[in-house]
């Protein structure tokens, strides 16, 4: 019996040991608060590999809604954040908590829908897709969680004409999840949706879906990094996150990233010397 | 059914292949859960037991929230552990949120009210049985725990086993205080997660088998462990 517990609490201090350990070797990391969108669509998973090898820093990723990676970022949980809603950044740095934003890269968003299409968006722009799908009730999954997708879709039915939290029926379905989820949902029950286009062509489960709607400038869609405040902060990992972010905007960075292809697609396009990105 | 099978074929493969990032969430998966419900066993062990035999007051009432606590939601877990150890809160100086170390507290959080609950349970009856017995020897109720324990150690490693199948099956505490970081604080259950939002369903599920074997072995080799250090 003695031997048992004895071996029990060997097993206990190793495993505690091996985590000090661990927590102890990570002075070269950041934690970067980022978006679903950038993970989902296999963005982190070509780009940290090579961040490492040339700065020297390891990412750790979480990828959270625009929102929420901006909410972790207030409470000084982050180092830096990486994100695609500009009025919800400018308002993040307005408050003090970000030191700049640097824009990075951009895509666009597309509607996807149904391959038969049964309100008949194809083509059309996408005010006039969001009126015909409202006006037909046609199934609309929306994200609902304050990511920057989420963000951009109420600005497009607000261009649109509605205010869509107030004024939509049954056919309008917020989920609250990610991306994915969110393609996952409207696959499984043939539904219009709004998508970032790296999610997209990075999806597997594709079921009936295709691209409906796509290459209206409405849809265009901003990434930008932000150093969180130190002043706010003392804990953000100020020298680490800087390089991180200095490299992305770096030329090799910005290569690196019109580099990165999804089935033989380019995905980002750089964009850090537009100062009005 | 064709996704099941792809599945399956996804799963032989990548245990026959066993990669580097694979081993790595399954050694963390099993790192994490093993060291939570050790932790919540050496923890709620004692607290059981002494529930058992000490006639304190509020003895009813601390053994109803135990057994209340089992229904504890992990999401809920998950987000105060968030909330102590966020640079904003109490504990935030810590800098663990994100860690390894924040998935072990959450998972043991939700571990401890399990083993305190199976371990009084057990331990009442061992003590109806022998507790008599024991203080006529002139051993103390304190004393008394040990011999106890001894002989109730089949039921003590169930208790520790269902506190690892919580922590190995957990998805909602750890995934927020974890933060799902590939390479860091990324598990099966996180994992699993991640591939379904990326509609890898088929892959997703396939880590879903790996899981399933490795909770059941882990959980076959604790009981046959506890059988042979106990000599039965």
């Amino acid at each position: 019996m003695n031997r048992w517990f004895g071996t029990l609490r060997i097993l206990a201090i190793i495993a505690l040991v091996s985590l000090a350990a661990q927590a102890r070797a990570q002075d070269q990391s950041i934690v970067v608060a980022s978006t679903t969108s950038t993970q989902d669509s296999g963005l982190f998973g070509y780009l940290l590999p090579i961040v490492k090898q040339k700065t020297g820093v390891e990412v750790k990723v979480l990828a959270q809604g625009t929102g929420q990676a901006l909410d972790t970022a207030r409470r000084g949980d982050a180092d830096v954040v990486f994100v695609h809603a500009k009025s919800a950044e400018e308002k993040f740095l307005a408050e003090g908590f970000g030191v700049k934003r640097y824009p990075v890269m951009y895509n666009d968003f597309v509607i996807v829908g149904p391959k038969e299409d049964p309100a008949g968006i194809k083509g059309k722009d996408v005010v006039t897709a969001l009126q015909t799908i409202k006006s037909k009730a046609a199934p609309f999954i929306s994200r609902g969680d304050r990511s920057g997708t989420h963000i951009a879709e109420i600005k497009l039915w607000k261009e649109a004409g509605t205010d869509i939290a107030k004024d939509h029926g049954p056919w309008y379905k917020e989920i609250g999840q990610g991306m994915g989820a969110a393609l996952n949902m409207a696959s499984a029950s043939n539904a219009y949706v709004l998508s970032d286009r790296g999610t997209w062509l990075a999806f597997q489960n594709l079921g009936d879906l295709s691209i409906l709607v796509e290459g209206d400038k409405r849809l265009f869609n901003q990434y930008g990094v932000m150093l969180v405040n130190p002043a706010k902060h003392p804990a953000v990992k100020r020298e680490a996150g800087q390089r991180f972010i200095d490299w992305l905007i770096s030329l090799e960075g910005q290569n690196v990233i019109a580099g990165y292809k999804v089935n033989g697609q380019q995905l980002l396009y750089p964009d850090a010397n537009d100062p009005n990105a | 059914m064709n996704d099941f099978a792809q599945a399956l074929d996804t799963a032989a493969s990548l245990i026959g292949h066993f990669d580097p990032e694979l081993r790595q969430i399954v050694g963390l998966s099993l790192g994490v859960s093993l060291t939570a419900s050790l932790s919540a066993f050496a923890i709620g062990a004692p607290l059981g037991t002494a529930l058992a035999i000490y006639r304190i007051r509020g003895r009813a009432a601390l053994i109803v929230i135990a057994n209340a606590l089992l229904g504890l939601p992990p999401v809920v877990v998950g987000l105060a552990v968030y909330l102590l150890l966020s640079r904003s809160g109490p504990l935030g100086s810590l800098g663990i949120l994100f860690t390894p170390t924040a998935m072990v507290i959450a998972q043991a959080i939700l571990g401890i009210p399990i083993v305190i609950a199976l371990v009084h349970r057990i331990m009442v009856d061992v003590w109806a049985s022998y507790g008599d017995a024991l203080l006529v020897d002139g051993a103390s109720r304190l004393r008394a725990t040990w011999p106890l324990m001894a002989i109730g150690r089949d039921g003590l490693l169930t208790a520790f086993l269902a506190a690892f199948g919580r922590a190995i099956a957990e998805v909602g505490a750890i995934i927020i205080v974890g933060g799902n970081i590939r390479g860091y604080t990324r598990t099966m259950t996180t994992a699993i997660a991640l591939e379904t939002s990326k509609g890898e369903l088929s892959f997703a599920l396939a880590l879903g088998i790996i899981l399933v074997i490795l909770s059941m072995t882990v959980s076959a080799l604790s009981f046959l462990l506890g059988r042979v250090l106990t000599g039965r």
